[in-house]
């Protein structure tokens, strides 16, 4: 009962029940998502986050408003938990005007430059480049001691521009907290199959000497203990640090995916890991949460996610017009 | 007026947006110590310091995207891609990213990044260090596509490009920055999407862009020895494009022909030969013309490299085959 004891010195109860609520968030706004995508209310690509909540749970709560969340195409639990409304999420997924990219940019492309969520990029890798380049920004604005969290899958490693990226993080300490999400597949290929180094990645970057870790990633606690370490040592100016958080998503890669790729029984293996379950016991355990503490999040995140459901169905779809708009930006300074 | 080259039209439109706003700052590969491999950024590096003139290692890809993040919060960089043939191993980050960002966020994002880059061919250098893609940035939605041809241009269309709150990709010719012309020494801007008529004429509209205006020019001199007139129009940016002046051109010459120096196949010339019929094809005497550089990578040897690209001859044998004057 190490972690019970453990968890009363380093959280409290409300603490606690804010990252439980997340992360049950994330789970159900996902499951909702499914179910809309199975009546055709959500098209196009779903890539769903359930399995690796406590990788955004466990990080993202520790930034300050003012530093700087990108990542990739699974981005829905990022958004969620860097606050993007539910609401607006949901209605992005169903293509409405009310969405955070006004129906334009769906589930893989998520926006809130207002709380500095930076997208949702849908190209492997692609989101790499620009967390350097917004990291640059903030080293040469100098008043900022900001820091940019750049998520990314195992897949996006074998990449070019991951590579190049490493390379100028470190060569220029540019303030990233690089988050390597390894849910085991890129797709339907085994990371061991794809990553000559095989199944873990972080020795990668320590040969871009960017300081690199490796933990559970369905394990909350470890999440945020680790990034909280990596986000301050960042912030200090020492340059970039790695984190590689070992998950893995319970459904497939998207909503087109047979996963006939993995054994019902390496599932089962992972299921039986659940990062949400395993926080509720610590945080029961501990008695930092009682049991009715717990039916109520679950109560709360029940009544938001179906308002996020009615207002995304009831929400207007784009106008015609704004097929032609922000195409170019306003071109005046 | 000052009378320079263009290299030094673009060196002084550099030094300005430097001097005038502290959210530029310049990056490319040995843009600083070296000099700039084409030398438009000589002596930047003393001036203003490693901090705002960034040799980076050869990482296309993470420089250009470095710059469209760092315009996503709120500096406005200025990336230079050695050669527009080292921009396709940046392609994902201009195409993917700088271009559709604003869009796909809805308007929350605005990407005010200029790359500068060297195009064309014409200086030995075989197939992979002589082409010229300004043609498939300008068919991109969020791209704009600048290509200036005179030391005036240059200054002017960069002044706007640098108020410009989207990506351009500001192409320049290797062989034009020894070209000549008078710059006035009073502050004036170009505004995009405005062609530049080089010379007036009457009988045939010759249009063209970047290193291909010159040799249009040559084609209207020597078609003016054979009595015939000729109109060069500039067209100064590919993205966005002035059909209206080409159009008005050709309703008064009712003949067009295209130069462009990059490839028939898939080229520009083929999209405004289009648009002109489509605008005005009961003005034209005749189809729309369009010459370009033949389906082929470009070779090293002169005497075959010289097949390849457009000349003044062609264009006159387009005119006077096509049109029969």
């Amino acid at each position: 009962m190490a972690e019970s004891e453990n968890i009363l010195q380093i959280m409290t109860k409300e603490e606690s029940s804010d990252l439980l609520y997340k992360m049950i968030l994330i789970r159900q706004f996902e499951e909702a998502s499914e179910r809309l995508y199975q009546r055709g209310l959500i098209r196009g690509f779903l890539h769903t986050y359930i399995g690796e909540e406590a990788i955004a749970v466990g990080s993202i709560p520790n930034l300050r408003s003012d530093d700087y969340v990108i990542g990739h195409y699974r981005d829905h639990g990022h958004a969620l938990t860097r606050g993007i409304d539910p609401k607006i999420a949901m209605a992005e997924l169903c293509g409405k005007a009310t969405g955070c990219s006004g129906g334009k940019g769906g589930s893989m492309h998520l926006f809130d430059v207002e709380k500095h969520f930076m997208g949702g990029h849908a190209i492997v890798g692609g989101q790499f480049p620009l967390a350097v380049g917004m990291a640059l920004g903030i080293k040469m604005k100098k008043e900022s001691d900001s820091v940019v969290m750049c998520f990314f899958g195992d897949g996006a490693v074998q990449e070019g521009e991951f590579h190049e990226a490493m390379n100028l993080a470190s060569l220029w300490k540019l303030p990233i907290v690089f988050m390597l999400e390894n849910n085991l597949y890129g797709m339907g290929t085994t990371v061991s199959r794809a990553n000559a180094g095989g199944e873990t990645i972080y020795e990668s970057a320590t040969s871009y000497h960017i300081p690199a870790v490796h933990i559970d990633g369905m394990d909350l606690l470890q999440v945020r203990e680790t990034t909280k370490e990596g986000i301050e040592k960042v912030r200090q100016g020492e340059g970039p640090v790695f984190i590689e958080s070992m998950a893995y998503r319970y459904h497939g890669h998207s909503m087109a995916d047979p996963t006939n790729y993995r054994s019902d029984s390496e599932v089962q293996e992972y299921l039986a890991k659940d990062p949400i379950e395993k926080f509720k016991t610590v945080c029961l355990e501990s008695n930092l949460l009682t049991p009715s503490d717990i039916i109520s999040i679950d109560d709360d995140v029940k009544n938001v996610i179906e308002n996020a459901i009615d207002f995304a169905i009831e929400s207007d779809v784009p106008s015609p017009e704004s097929l032609y708009t922000n195409i170019y930006a306003d071109p005046q300074v | 007026m000052t009378v320079m080259i263009l290299r030094d039209a673009i060196a002084k439109a550099l030094r300005e947006a430097l001097d005038t706003d502290d959210r530029t700052f310049l990056m490319g590969e040995d843009i600083g110590k070296y000099g700039g491999p084409y030398a438009v950024t000589k002596g930047f590096y003393d001036e203003y310091g490693e901090e705002r003139i960034k040799d980076t290692p050869i990482s296309e890809s993470v420089f250009v995207g470095a710059g469209t993040g760092a315009a996503m919060v709120g500096l406005r960089p200025i990336v230079e891609i050695m050669t527009i043939n080292f921009s396709l191993v940046a392609m994902d980050q201009i195409v993917n990213h700088a271009a559709k960002l604003s869009y796909m966020s809805n308007g929350q994002i605005s990407v005010p990044l200029i790359i500068r880059t060297v195009t064309g061919g014409g200086g030995q250098l075989g197939a992979t260090h002589s082409q010229s893609f300004e043609n498939w940035y300008a068919s991109i939605p969020g791209l704009r596509v600048v290509v200036p041809t005179t030391p005036y241009d240059a200054l002017g269309l960069f002044r706007t490009a640098r108020k410009d709150n989207n990506p351009v990709i500001f192409a320049e010719h290797s062989l034009l920055y020894r070209v000549k012309g008078e710059v006035p020494d009073e502050y004036y801007e170009i505004p995009f999407g405005q062609a530049r008529i080089a010379k007036t004429g009457e009988d045939v509209t010759l249009i063209a862009y970047s290193g291909m205006v010159r040799v249009a020019e040559q084609a209207a001199k020597i078609l003016a020895e054979k009595n015939i007139s000729a109109e060069v129009i500039d067209l100064r940016t590919l993205s966005p494009l002035d059909m209206e002046t080409l159009v008005e051109s050709v309703k008064k010459t009712n003949r067009a022909v295209v130069v462009e120096e990059t490839w028939k196949t898939g080229g520009f010339s083929g999209t405004i030969a289009s648009n002109i019929q489509e605008a005005a094809f009961d003005y034209l005497d005749g189809p729309v013309i369009r010459v370009n550089g033949p389906d082929v990578s470009a070779p090293y040897a002169k005497n075959i490299e010289t097949e390849m690209i457009p000349s003044a001859n062609w264009i006159v044998e387009a005119v006077t085959y096509n049109f029969g004057l």
